[in-house]
């Protein structure tokens, strides 16, 4: 077990400048109509944040509607196989089956306080498309979801619950088709209805207030786990801490528990979409970040298994997590993750979302570095949505 | 530099102060084989500046026609190393300006982007989703190169907001039509005539107003509060058409002969 280096929350993971940046990373690269909108959600957040009637409303949401806190499982068999102590954060148990609906509850709170009645969304797996139709029937919003023509083939279960939850599900024809393609109608539907909607972006990427914003709204899984640590592990921490990364939300809420301690943060990508891995920077979809773009700057169609990582970039703050070596990133193949996928089902008797696998995949090839440690694991999502196409993959279709 | 008056801000300027309106057409470049001559023909037709959009693999700012133009040039091989080249050897007769988002420019560097724009003979550039908080990096490099940074100032802009952007903006003022991407509407928003006489009200700068500008009736319409027009999609149509440099060209002189006539 590594030491817990401070009680105080360490600047770590603090605020972004007022400029919103992390380091060199951030910002708000977004068309001039959007500024204002940006610059209103921000006041508006940070007085929501600031609001003891908000800060409780969210919690009784968190706790009430959605049955957090979620619980951590020790993953005994996967352990004594890999031959080190794991430890899975049950996201995946939360109400929608992701850590999505952390973010949506916060910001479908946050909407309904400035008075808009229509809530605008992109998904890739369809997680966050599901979170998001789900906090607009509680609320009794409007909903659209923007999801590219690709996804919605990958992940038909989830655009029947959307439907079914009420929300209107836009199939993104453009460019790759994927969650990319998505993210950019919504913003085009966004920069029309500026005035009623309201952009409940999914990931802690896209222009100033968001990644801060959203990271904030996931904190609860980093402080939740952090005290379960404390209680299991003799009030210490994990040596490594881990989590699959796309735009890195579920990521960035883990990572927020722990970065002021001794432990090591470790995001997976999918090495078809490792944007932190390839280390060039690039601005689309509101923020600076690394990229996967070409030598001219065109952005490239990532390419994974999983809907929700299939993206070319990622938050900003992990990027600058990765600038100051504060978290590494490493990549792993769809065939290992595919191989992980069946390991937790079979072992754990937990299906896993594609997403998560990611971060198992990793460990399971790097069980020679991880050897007598414990390794928490952010299960970020529950495998149902991805049986269909895995029963494909297996069957060799 | 900054403070001077560039190419394109005095071609559109000296249009304005003979009792003229502004119409600045937009074609997207790479876009078919006869892109150049397009451009060639379009500024004969009595164009007072042309924007070259620079394809780009994610133009959020951007409707369905746009799209279309950015994807069918990336597919037919277009760089902005290629357009540029081609634009610096054509002379047009009239001042450029580019119209990219700002990964093509931040993925070159700001100070290489700018010099190359400067060295294919660029007056201008517009990159719409870099706005005022942003733009010091870019601007600084563009002033240093010569070129005549644009900004956009939407219909959501509170009051206090405008006088700044004009302040920082170059060439002209893009006054946003309406709430939403570019794109022909059937009728001229009322945003884009209120926009427009907010920019008149605090810029001596030319004012012209483009997004959902899409016929001579509209150009006109807004022109009596403007000092001119950005057309983009009603062009970039035509081209997608297939109706040549001649077919683009007679819609820009219906364009030109309807500002003339008012």
């Amino acid at each position: 077990m590594a030491n817990v280096a401070g009680t105080d929350r360490a600047p770590m993971m603090g605020d972004p400048s007022p400029e919103g940046r992390f380091g060199r990373f951030g910002g708000r690269f977004i068309p001039e109509t959007l500024v204002p909108a940006c610059q209103e959600l921000e006041k508006a957040f940070r007085s929501a944040w600031g609001d003891p009637e908000f800060r409780s409303e969210f919690s009784s949401l968190l706790a009430d509607y959605a049955g957090r806190p979620s619980p951590i499982t020790e993953a005994g068999r996967m352990g004594e196989a890999l031959g080190y102590r794991i430890l899975l954060k049950r996201e995946d148990l939360n109400h929608t089956g992701s850590h999505k609906i952390n973010n949506v509850l916060g910001q479908a709170l946050l909407a309904k306080r400035m008075g808009k009645t229509r809530l605008i969304a992109e998904t890739g797996a369809g997680q966050h498309g599901v979170a998001t139709a789900t906090a607009a029937a509680l609320f009794g919003m409007e909903c659209i979801v923007y999801m590219g023509e690709v996804d919605i083939e990958r992940q038909k279960l989830n655009v029947f619950r959307m439907n079914l939850l009420g929300a209107e599900v836009v199939p993104a024809m453009s460019g790759s088709r994927t969650l990319k393609d998505a993210v950019n109608e919504a913003m085009r539907d966004w920069v029309a209805t500026v005035e009623d909607s309201y952009y409940c972006l999914g990931s802690a990427m896209g222009p100033h207030p968001y990644p801060w914003m959203v990271r904030t709204f996931h904190e609860v899984i980093g402080s939740e786990a952090r005290e379960q640590c404390a209680r299991l592990l003799d009030g210490g921490v994990p040596d490594v801490v881990t989590a699959c990364v796309g735009g890195g939300s579920n990521a960035i809420g883990i990572f927020s528990g722990f970065a002021d301690t001794d432990a090591e943060l470790v995001g997976v990508e999918p090495a078809g979409g490792a944007a932190v891995g390839r280390r060039v920077p690039g601005v689309v979809h509101g923020s600076k970040s690394f990229l996967m773009q070409d030598e001219v700057g065109q952005v490239l169609e990532a390419e994974s298994i999983s809907a929700g990582l299939d993206y070319p970039g990622v938050g900003p703050e992990h990027a600058h997590l990765a600038d100051i070596g504060r978290a590494r990133y490493e990549p792993v193949t769809d065939d290992e993750v595919v191989e992980a996928f069946q390991f937790m089902s079979k072992l754990e008797g937990i299906i896993p979302a594609l997403e998560p696998a990611h971060a198992l995949a990793w460990m399971m090839r790097a069980r020679e570095e991880l050897a007598g440690k414990t390794v928490l694991l952010n299960l970020s999502g529950r495998g149902d949505k991805d049986v269909a196409q895995m029963q494909k993959v297996l069957s060799g279709e | 530099m900054s403070d001077e008056i560039g190419a394109f801000e005095a071609n559109l300027r000296k249009r304005r102060d003979a009792g003229g309106k502004v119409l600045v057409p937009y074609i997207t470049g790479g876009l078919g084989d006869d892109w150049l001559e397009t451009l060639r023909a379009v500024a004969d037709a009595g164009a007072d500046g042309i924007e070259i959009g620079i394809p780009f693999s994610d133009p959020v700012m951007d409707g369905p026609t746009i799209q279309e133009a950015n994807d069918r040039a990336l597919d037919h091989g277009a760089t902005p190393a290629g357009i540029l080249s081609a634009v610096k050897d054509a002379d047009i007769g009239v001042p450029l300006a580019v119209m990219t988002y700002y990964n093509i420019a931040f993925r070159a560097g700001d100070v290489r982007f700018a010099n190359d724009l400067a060295a294919a003979g660029v007056s201008a550039a517009i990159l719409p989703d870099l706005p005022l908080e942003e733009t010091d990096e870019w601007a600084a490099a563009a002033d240093d190169a010569g070129i005549e940074t644009v900004l956009l100032a939407a219909p959501t802009a509170p009051d206090e907001r405008l006088p700044r952007i004009c302040e920082r903006s170059r060439g002209f003022v893009y006054g946003v039509g309406l709430l939403g991407i570019t794109g022909v509407r059937d009728e001229l928003a009322q945003s884009a005539m209120d926009i427009a006489g907010r920019l008149k009200a605090v810029t001596d700068k030319p004012v012209l107003v483009g997004v959902g500008v899409g016929t001579p009736a509209q150009a006109v319409q807004v022109s009596t509060v403007s000092d001119g027009v950005v057309v983009g999609s009603a062009i970039v149509n035509r081209m997608l058409a297939g109706d040549g440099p001649e077919g683009v060209a007679a819609l820009v002189r219906e364009f030109r002969e309807a500002l003339d006539s008012m």
